[in-house]
Protein backbone atom coordinates (compact mmCIF):
# COMPACT_ATOMS: atom_id res chain seq x y z
CA UNK A 1 0.00 0.00 0.00
CA UNK A 2 1.32 3.27 -0.90
CA UNK A 3 0.61 6.42 0.91
CA UNK A 4 -1.94 7.80 -1.49
CA UNK A 5 -3.70 4.43 -1.00
CA UNK A 6 -4.01 4.75 2.52
CA UNK A 7 -4.60 8.07 3.11
CA UNK A 8 -7.56 7.18 0.49
CA UNK A 9 -8.92 4.39 2.67
CA UNK A 10 -8.32 6.49 5.85
CA UNK A 11 -10.84 8.85 4.93
CA UNK A 12 -13.76 6.26 3.93
CA UNK A 13 -13.28 4.57 6.80
CA UNK A 14 -13.33 7.80 8.74
CA UNK A 15 -16.43 8.51 6.50
CA UNK A 16 -17.92 5.09 6.57
CA UNK A 17 -18.15 5.66 10.96
CA UNK A 18 -19.89 8.55 10.16
CA UNK A 19 -23.18 7.38 9.03
CA UNK A 20 -25.58 6.07 12.03
CA UNK A 21 -26.13 2.97 12.64
CA UNK A 22 -29.55 3.86 12.07
CA UNK A 23 -29.10 4.54 8.13
CA UNK A 24 -27.99 0.96 7.11
CA UNK A 25 -30.44 -1.09 9.16
CA UNK A 26 -32.73 -1.89 7.01
CA UNK A 27 -36.44 -2.37 7.72
CA UNK A 28 -37.57 -5.56 8.19
CA UNK A 29 -40.90 -5.90 6.75
CA UNK A 30 -42.04 -8.25 8.93
CA UNK A 31 -41.36 -5.92 12.63
CA UNK A 32 -43.09 -2.92 10.10
CA UNK A 33 -46.52 -5.20 9.80
CA UNK A 34 -46.30 -6.26 13.49
CA UNK A 35 -46.37 -2.93 14.83
CA UNK A 36 -49.12 -1.91 12.40
CA UNK A 37 -51.58 -4.89 13.59
CA UNK A 38 -50.86 -4.44 17.03
CA UNK A 39 -52.12 -0.85 16.42
CA UNK A 40 -54.70 -2.23 14.65
CA UNK A 41 -55.26 -4.36 17.76
CA UNK A 42 -58.80 -4.23 18.55
CA UNK A 43 -58.70 -4.55 21.93
CA UNK A 44 -56.19 -3.26 24.99
CA UNK A 45 -57.88 -3.57 28.40
CA UNK A 46 -57.77 -1.28 31.16
CA UNK A 47 -59.44 -1.15 34.52
CA UNK A 48 -61.04 1.95 36.13
CA UNK A 49 -61.51 1.79 39.78
CA UNK A 50 -63.87 4.43 41.93
CA UNK A 51 -62.46 4.25 45.63
CA UNK A 52 -65.76 6.69 46.50
CA UNK A 53 -68.30 4.26 45.58
CA UNK A 54 -66.14 0.91 47.28
CA UNK A 55 -67.89 -0.06 50.88
CA UNK A 56 -65.44 -2.95 51.33
CA UNK A 57 -67.89 -5.67 51.40
CA UNK A 58 -65.13 -8.06 49.31
CA UNK A 59 -67.83 -9.61 46.90
CA UNK A 60 -65.12 -9.09 44.34
CA UNK A 61 -62.42 -11.14 46.20
CA UNK A 62 -64.95 -13.90 46.78
CA UNK A 63 -66.13 -14.13 43.12
CA UNK A 64 -62.61 -13.94 41.71
CA UNK A 65 -61.39 -16.83 44.24
CA UNK A 66 -64.13 -18.66 42.82
CA UNK A 67 -64.11 -17.80 39.03
CA UNK A 68 -60.40 -18.47 38.44
CA UNK A 69 -60.02 -21.59 40.74
CA UNK A 70 -58.22 -19.99 43.53
CA UNK A 71 -58.11 -21.87 46.98
CA UNK A 72 -60.75 -20.61 48.89
CA UNK A 73 -58.93 -21.16 52.13
CA UNK A 74 -55.65 -20.75 50.89
CA UNK A 75 -54.08 -16.46 51.84
CA UNK A 76 -53.71 -16.08 48.53
CA UNK A 77 -55.79 -14.15 46.22
CA UNK A 78 -55.39 -12.41 42.87
CA UNK A 79 -56.89 -9.38 43.48
CA UNK A 80 -57.64 -7.77 47.22
CA UNK A 81 -59.25 -4.75 49.08
CA UNK A 82 -56.88 -2.46 51.74
CA UNK A 83 -58.95 -0.72 53.96
CA UNK A 84 -57.34 2.52 54.90
CA UNK A 85 -57.67 4.36 58.24
CA UNK A 86 -56.16 8.04 58.58
CA UNK A 87 -56.09 9.43 62.67
CA UNK A 88 -56.45 13.05 63.11
CA UNK A 89 -52.96 12.91 64.16
CA UNK A 90 -51.81 11.85 61.02
CA UNK A 91 -51.26 7.87 61.72
CA UNK A 92 -51.76 5.83 59.04
CA UNK A 93 -53.21 2.18 59.51
CA UNK A 94 -54.25 0.07 56.77
CA UNK A 95 -55.55 -3.88 56.78
CA UNK A 96 -56.48 -6.01 54.64
CA UNK A 97 -57.83 -9.48 56.44
CA UNK A 98 -57.47 -12.44 53.99
CA UNK A 99 -57.42 -10.18 51.24
CA UNK A 100 -60.86 -8.61 51.79
CA UNK A 101 -62.58 -12.08 51.21
CA UNK A 102 -65.18 -11.62 54.19
CA UNK A 103 -65.30 -8.03 54.00
CA UNK A 104 -65.21 -5.27 56.67
CA UNK A 105 -67.33 -6.17 59.16
CA UNK A 106 -65.35 -4.54 62.15
CA UNK A 107 -63.86 -1.13 63.42
CA UNK A 108 -60.83 -2.76 64.25
CA UNK A 109 -57.95 -2.88 62.37
CA UNK A 110 -55.38 -5.73 61.63
CA UNK A 111 -51.96 -4.93 62.71
CA UNK A 112 -50.06 -8.44 62.02
CA UNK A 113 -51.15 -11.30 63.02
CA UNK A 114 -53.31 -11.44 66.31
CA UNK A 115 -53.15 -7.68 66.83
CA UNK A 116 -55.92 -5.35 66.65
CA UNK A 117 -56.02 -1.59 66.79
CA UNK A 118 -59.37 0.39 67.14
CA UNK A 119 -59.49 3.39 66.20
CA UNK A 120 -62.58 5.51 67.48
CA UNK A 121 -64.67 7.03 65.12
CA UNK A 122 -64.18 10.71 66.32
CA UNK A 123 -60.22 10.31 65.83
CA UNK A 124 -60.90 9.24 62.06
CA UNK A 125 -59.63 12.15 59.57
CA UNK A 126 -60.21 10.36 56.66
CA UNK A 127 -61.13 6.30 56.16
CA UNK A 128 -61.59 4.58 52.67
CA UNK A 129 -61.09 1.45 50.90
CA UNK A 130 -58.75 0.34 47.81
CA UNK A 131 -59.11 -2.38 45.77
CA UNK A 132 -56.14 -3.64 43.88
CA UNK A 133 -55.23 -6.27 41.31
CA UNK A 134 -52.94 -6.61 38.77
CA UNK A 135 -52.59 -3.52 36.60
CA UNK A 136 -51.48 -4.94 33.54
CA UNK A 137 -48.33 -2.59 32.63
CA UNK A 138 -47.66 -1.58 29.17
CA UNK A 139 -44.21 -2.11 30.65
CA UNK A 140 -44.34 -5.03 32.83
CA UNK A 141 -41.03 -5.66 34.80
CA UNK A 142 -42.26 -9.13 35.89
CA UNK A 143 -42.14 -10.18 32.44
CA UNK A 144 -38.87 -8.66 31.49
CA UNK A 145 -37.15 -11.00 34.33
CA UNK A 146 -39.05 -13.96 32.88
CA UNK A 147 -36.07 -16.60 32.22
CA UNK A 148 -37.94 -18.71 30.18
CA UNK A 149 -40.41 -16.81 28.37
CA UNK A 150 -43.21 -18.54 30.42
CA UNK A 151 -45.15 -14.96 31.30
CA UNK A 152 -45.42 -11.81 28.96
CA UNK A 153 -48.04 -9.86 27.19
CA UNK A 154 -50.66 -10.76 24.94
CA UNK A 155 -51.36 -8.74 22.11
CA UNK A 156 -54.43 -6.79 23.67
CA UNK A 157 -52.35 -6.12 26.75
CA UNK A 158 -53.14 -8.59 29.43
CA UNK A 159 -50.04 -10.24 31.12
CA UNK A 160 -50.37 -14.00 31.02
CA UNK A 161 -48.64 -16.41 32.90
CA UNK A 162 -47.65 -19.91 30.86
CA UNK A 163 -48.72 -22.50 33.65
CA UNK A 164 -46.77 -25.52 31.24
CA UNK A 165 -43.55 -23.49 30.70
CA UNK A 166 -43.17 -21.40 34.09
CA UNK A 167 -40.13 -23.10 36.11
CA UNK A 168 -41.50 -21.58 39.08
CA UNK A 169 -38.73 -19.62 40.20
CA UNK A 170 -40.36 -16.73 41.37
CA UNK A 171 -38.31 -13.80 40.03
CA UNK A 172 -41.91 -12.41 38.83
CA UNK A 173 -42.79 -12.37 41.82
CA UNK A 174 -40.44 -10.57 43.03
CA UNK A 175 -40.07 -8.01 40.68
CA UNK A 176 -43.42 -6.79 40.16
CA UNK A 177 -43.77 -3.62 42.50
CA UNK A 178 -47.39 -3.89 43.33
CA UNK A 179 -47.21 -7.65 44.62
CA UNK A 180 -49.97 -8.99 42.91
CA UNK A 181 -48.05 -12.23 41.97
CA UNK A 182 -48.19 -15.41 44.13
CA UNK A 183 -47.96 -19.02 43.73
CA UNK A 184 -50.07 -21.21 43.10
CA UNK A 185 -51.11 -23.52 45.88
CA UNK A 186 -52.32 -26.23 43.49
CA UNK A 187 -50.40 -26.10 40.51
CA UNK A 188 -46.78 -24.72 42.07
CA UNK A 189 -46.61 -22.07 39.26
CA UNK A 190 -46.84 -18.25 39.21
CA UNK A 191 -50.22 -16.80 39.44
CA UNK A 192 -51.69 -13.29 38.98
CA UNK A 193 -54.46 -11.48 37.82
CA UNK A 194 -55.60 -11.60 34.20
CA UNK A 195 -58.87 -9.86 33.95
CA UNK A 196 -60.91 -13.25 33.61
CA UNK A 197 -59.15 -13.61 30.56
CA UNK A 198 -61.36 -16.12 29.60
CA UNK A 199 -64.44 -14.13 30.37
CA UNK A 200 -63.08 -10.99 28.57
CA UNK A 201 -62.71 -12.66 25.12
CA UNK A 202 -66.22 -13.96 25.12
CA UNK A 203 -67.73 -10.38 25.72
CA UNK A 204 -68.48 -10.42 29.19
CA UNK A 205 -67.21 -8.60 32.10
CA UNK A 206 -64.66 -9.71 34.71
CA UNK A 207 -65.74 -12.14 38.07
CA UNK A 208 -64.98 -9.02 40.07
CA UNK A 209 -66.91 -6.33 38.12
CA UNK A 210 -69.84 -8.06 38.18
CA UNK A 211 -69.94 -9.01 41.45
CA UNK A 212 -69.62 -4.90 42.52
CA UNK A 213 -72.89 -3.88 43.69
CA UNK A 214 -71.29 -0.71 43.71
CA UNK A 215 -70.27 -0.10 40.52
CA UNK A 216 -66.88 0.89 41.98
CA UNK A 217 -65.12 -1.75 39.66
CA UNK A 218 -65.15 -1.01 35.67
CA UNK A 219 -63.28 -2.71 32.72
CA UNK A 220 -62.82 -1.16 29.35
CA UNK A 221 -61.15 -0.92 26.09
CA UNK A 222 -59.27 1.74 25.47
CA UNK A 223 -58.93 1.35 22.19
CA UNK A 224 -62.38 1.90 21.48
CA UNK A 225 -63.61 5.80 21.79
CA UNK A 226 -66.74 5.02 21.91
CA UNK A 227 -66.24 3.07 25.21
CA UNK A 228 -67.53 5.05 27.81
CA UNK A 229 -65.23 3.47 30.63
CA UNK A 230 -62.52 5.14 27.83
CA UNK A 231 -64.35 8.41 28.10
CA UNK A 232 -64.08 8.78 32.06
CA UNK A 233 -60.21 8.25 31.55
CA UNK A 234 -59.46 10.40 29.47
CA UNK A 235 -61.60 12.91 30.48
CA UNK A 236 -61.64 12.43 34.47
CA UNK A 237 -58.92 13.29 36.66
CA UNK A 238 -57.83 9.87 37.73
CA UNK A 239 -54.39 8.65 39.04
CA UNK A 240 -52.48 5.43 38.84
CA UNK A 241 -50.24 3.48 41.44
CA UNK A 242 -46.67 3.66 41.55
CA UNK A 243 -46.05 5.97 38.56
CA UNK A 244 -42.53 6.80 39.58
CA UNK A 245 -41.73 2.82 38.80
CA UNK A 246 -42.43 3.73 34.62
CA UNK A 247 -44.33 0.49 34.18
CA UNK A 248 -47.44 2.74 33.06
CA UNK A 249 -49.78 1.04 34.64
CA UNK A 250 -53.43 0.17 33.03
CA UNK A 251 -55.46 0.20 36.49
CA UNK A 252 -57.10 3.68 36.67
CA UNK A 253 -58.15 5.04 40.39
CA UNK A 254 -60.92 7.93 40.94
CA UNK A 255 -59.99 9.06 44.14
CA UNK A 256 -56.76 8.07 45.09
CA UNK A 257 -55.09 9.52 47.95
CA UNK A 258 -51.04 9.58 48.50
CA UNK A 259 -51.53 7.55 51.48
CA UNK A 260 -51.95 4.71 49.31
CA UNK A 261 -48.73 2.59 48.87
CA UNK B 1 -3.43 -29.78 17.80
CA UNK B 2 -2.92 -32.07 20.61
CA UNK B 3 -5.48 -35.33 20.99
CA UNK B 4 -5.59 -34.36 24.91
CA UNK B 5 -7.54 -31.23 23.77
CA UNK B 6 -8.84 -32.76 20.65
CA UNK B 7 -11.24 -35.56 22.50
CA UNK B 8 -12.63 -33.03 25.03
CA UNK B 9 -13.36 -30.53 22.70
CA UNK B 10 -15.14 -33.04 20.33
CA UNK B 11 -17.59 -34.14 23.68
CA UNK B 12 -18.06 -31.03 24.45
CA UNK B 13 -18.75 -30.12 20.63
CA UNK B 14 -21.26 -33.15 20.44
CA UNK B 15 -23.18 -32.38 23.73
CA UNK B 16 -23.66 -28.84 22.22
CA UNK B 17 -25.39 -30.65 18.94
CA UNK B 18 -27.44 -32.95 21.47
CA UNK B 19 -28.72 -30.53 22.92
CA UNK B 20 -29.76 -28.34 20.04
CA UNK B 21 -31.55 -31.61 18.25
CA UNK B 22 -33.35 -31.89 21.78
CA UNK B 23 -34.18 -28.38 21.71
CA UNK B 24 -35.49 -28.56 18.08
CA UNK B 25 -37.98 -31.29 19.19
CA UNK B 26 -38.84 -29.86 23.00
CA UNK B 27 -39.65 -26.27 21.72
CA UNK B 28 -42.84 -26.12 20.29
CA UNK B 29 -43.64 -24.31 16.84
CA UNK B 30 -45.28 -20.87 18.30
CA UNK B 31 -43.33 -20.59 20.93
CA UNK B 32 -40.75 -16.93 20.06
CA UNK B 33 -40.72 -13.72 19.73
CA UNK B 34 -44.13 -12.00 18.96
CA UNK B 35 -45.32 -8.41 18.73
CA UNK B 36 -43.84 -6.69 21.50
CA UNK B 37 -39.91 -8.10 20.64
CA UNK B 38 -38.23 -10.07 22.67
CA UNK B 39 -38.50 -8.28 25.89
CA UNK B 40 -42.32 -8.41 26.54
CA UNK B 41 -43.02 -11.01 23.86
CA UNK B 42 -41.03 -13.92 24.29
CA UNK B 43 -44.01 -16.80 24.40
CA UNK B 44 -46.04 -20.04 23.45
CA UNK B 45 -48.67 -17.98 21.01
CA UNK B 46 -50.94 -21.17 21.75
CA UNK B 47 -51.04 -20.52 25.32
CA UNK B 48 -53.52 -17.32 24.89
CA UNK B 49 -55.99 -19.64 23.25
CA UNK B 50 -56.00 -22.13 26.07
CA UNK B 51 -56.74 -19.10 28.62
CA UNK B 52 -59.41 -18.11 26.83
CA UNK B 53 -61.28 -21.75 26.13
CA UNK B 54 -59.72 -24.41 29.29
CA UNK B 55 -60.95 -21.55 32.00
CA UNK B 56 -65.01 -22.44 32.93
CA UNK B 57 -67.21 -19.63 33.28
CA UNK B 58 -68.49 -19.76 36.94
CA UNK B 59 -70.86 -16.56 37.49
CA UNK B 60 -73.38 -16.02 34.85
CA UNK B 61 -75.08 -13.04 35.92
CA UNK B 62 -78.41 -11.89 37.36
CA UNK B 63 -79.83 -12.16 33.25
CA UNK B 64 -79.01 -15.70 33.33
CA UNK B 65 -80.95 -16.29 36.69
CA UNK B 66 -83.93 -13.99 35.43
CA UNK B 67 -84.27 -16.90 32.38
CA UNK B 68 -86.18 -19.07 34.72
CA UNK B 69 -86.66 -17.06 37.83
CA UNK B 70 -88.00 -13.89 36.19
CA UNK B 71 -90.18 -13.03 39.24
CA UNK B 72 -87.76 -13.36 41.77
CA UNK B 73 -85.91 -11.22 39.93
CA UNK B 74 -88.60 -8.64 39.46
CA UNK B 75 -89.41 -9.10 42.74
CA UNK B 76 -85.89 -7.82 44.11
CA UNK B 77 -85.56 -5.64 41.56
CA UNK B 78 -88.05 -3.21 43.20
CA UNK B 79 -85.69 -3.25 46.37
CA UNK B 80 -82.55 -1.26 47.18
CA UNK B 81 -80.92 -5.25 46.84
CA UNK B 82 -81.59 -5.15 43.27
CA UNK B 83 -78.00 -3.81 42.81
CA UNK B 84 -76.30 -7.23 44.44
CA UNK B 85 -76.24 -10.08 41.76
CA UNK B 86 -77.87 -13.20 43.12
CA UNK B 87 -74.98 -15.02 43.12
CA UNK B 88 -73.26 -13.23 45.67
CA UNK B 89 -75.45 -14.89 48.17
CA UNK B 90 -76.46 -17.94 46.42
CA UNK B 91 -73.05 -19.30 44.34
CA UNK B 92 -71.83 -19.29 41.10
CA UNK B 93 -74.55 -20.91 38.89
CA UNK B 94 -71.62 -22.69 37.02
CA UNK B 95 -72.48 -23.97 32.93
CA UNK B 96 -72.84 -27.41 34.76
CA UNK B 97 -75.51 -27.22 36.70
CA UNK B 98 -77.33 -25.91 33.49
CA UNK B 99 -76.19 -28.71 31.69
CA UNK B 100 -78.08 -31.17 34.17
CA UNK B 101 -81.50 -32.30 33.77
CA UNK B 102 -83.67 -30.75 36.78
CA UNK B 103 -84.11 -34.03 39.04
CA UNK B 104 -80.28 -34.04 39.44
CA UNK B 105 -79.02 -30.85 39.26
CA UNK B 106 -77.06 -30.18 42.28
CA UNK B 107 -77.97 -27.63 44.82
CA UNK B 108 -76.90 -24.18 45.24
CA UNK B 109 -75.21 -23.40 48.64
CA UNK B 110 -76.61 -20.28 49.84
CA UNK B 111 -74.40 -18.29 52.12
CA UNK B 112 -77.17 -16.97 54.94
CA UNK B 113 -74.02 -16.51 57.60
CA UNK B 114 -74.67 -12.94 59.78
CA UNK B 115 -70.87 -12.58 57.86
CA UNK B 116 -72.94 -11.99 54.86
CA UNK B 117 -75.04 -9.13 55.60
CA UNK B 118 -72.49 -7.65 57.78
CA UNK B 119 -70.55 -7.22 54.82
CA UNK B 120 -72.19 -4.01 53.94
CA UNK B 121 -73.96 -3.39 57.22
CA UNK B 122 -71.98 -3.25 59.94
CA UNK B 123 -71.85 0.18 60.68
CA UNK B 124 -67.99 1.78 59.91
CA UNK B 125 -68.00 5.42 60.07
CA UNK B 126 -65.89 5.93 56.91
CA UNK B 127 -66.12 9.84 55.54
CA UNK B 128 -65.57 10.19 52.10
CA UNK B 129 -66.11 5.63 51.43
CA UNK B 130 -69.49 4.66 50.17
CA UNK B 131 -70.05 2.65 53.23
CA UNK B 132 -70.83 5.40 55.46
CA UNK B 133 -73.98 5.83 53.45
CA UNK B 134 -75.16 2.16 54.22
CA UNK B 135 -77.66 1.73 57.17
CA UNK B 136 -75.57 -0.26 59.16
CA UNK B 137 -75.87 -2.13 62.94
CA UNK B 138 -72.83 -2.69 65.62
CA UNK B 139 -72.67 -6.43 65.20
CA UNK B 140 -71.25 -6.83 68.71
CA UNK B 141 -74.61 -5.03 69.83
CA UNK B 142 -77.81 -6.06 67.58
CA UNK B 143 -78.57 -9.57 68.39
CA UNK B 144 -75.15 -11.33 68.40
CA UNK B 145 -76.28 -14.49 68.55
CA UNK B 146 -79.01 -15.08 65.56
CA UNK B 147 -78.63 -14.90 62.21
CA UNK B 148 -80.39 -11.86 60.64
CA UNK B 149 -81.99 -13.80 58.12
CA UNK B 150 -84.12 -15.15 61.24
CA UNK B 151 -86.25 -11.51 61.50
CA UNK B 152 -84.92 -9.81 57.85
CA UNK B 153 -85.87 -10.82 54.64
CA UNK B 154 -82.55 -10.23 52.09
CA UNK B 155 -84.89 -10.37 49.36
CA UNK B 156 -87.45 -7.29 51.28
CA UNK B 157 -85.12 -5.64 52.96
CA UNK B 158 -87.14 -2.75 53.95
CA UNK B 159 -88.48 -2.80 57.28
CA UNK B 160 -92.06 -3.53 56.54
CA UNK B 161 -90.28 -7.43 55.05
CA UNK B 162 -89.37 -8.23 58.68
CA UNK B 163 -90.57 -11.63 59.21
Amino acid sequence: MNRRDFLKNTVKGVAGLGISAAAIEFINPKDLLANINSDNAKARWAFLVNTYKCVGCGFCVKACKQENEIPYDANVTRTWVERYVITKEGKRYADTPKGGRDGFITTKIEMGKDKFQEVKDEDIQKAFFVPKLCNQCENPPCVQVCPVGATYQAPDGVVLVDRTWCIGCGYCIMGCPYGVRFFHPKYHTAEKCNFCYHRISKGLKTACVQACPFGARQIGNIKDPNDPITKIILTERVGILKEEFGTKPQVFYIGLDREVK
Amino acid sequence: MKNHVFRPLLAVIGLVVIVLIIRVFYVPKDFGVHERGYMYGWYREGNIEEWKTQVKVKYQGKEYCAGCHADKVAAIDKTPHAIIQCENCHGPANDAIADHPSEQRPKLTIDKTRGQCLRCHSKLHYPSSGRDKIRGIDPDKHNPDIECVMCHNPHKPSLEGLK
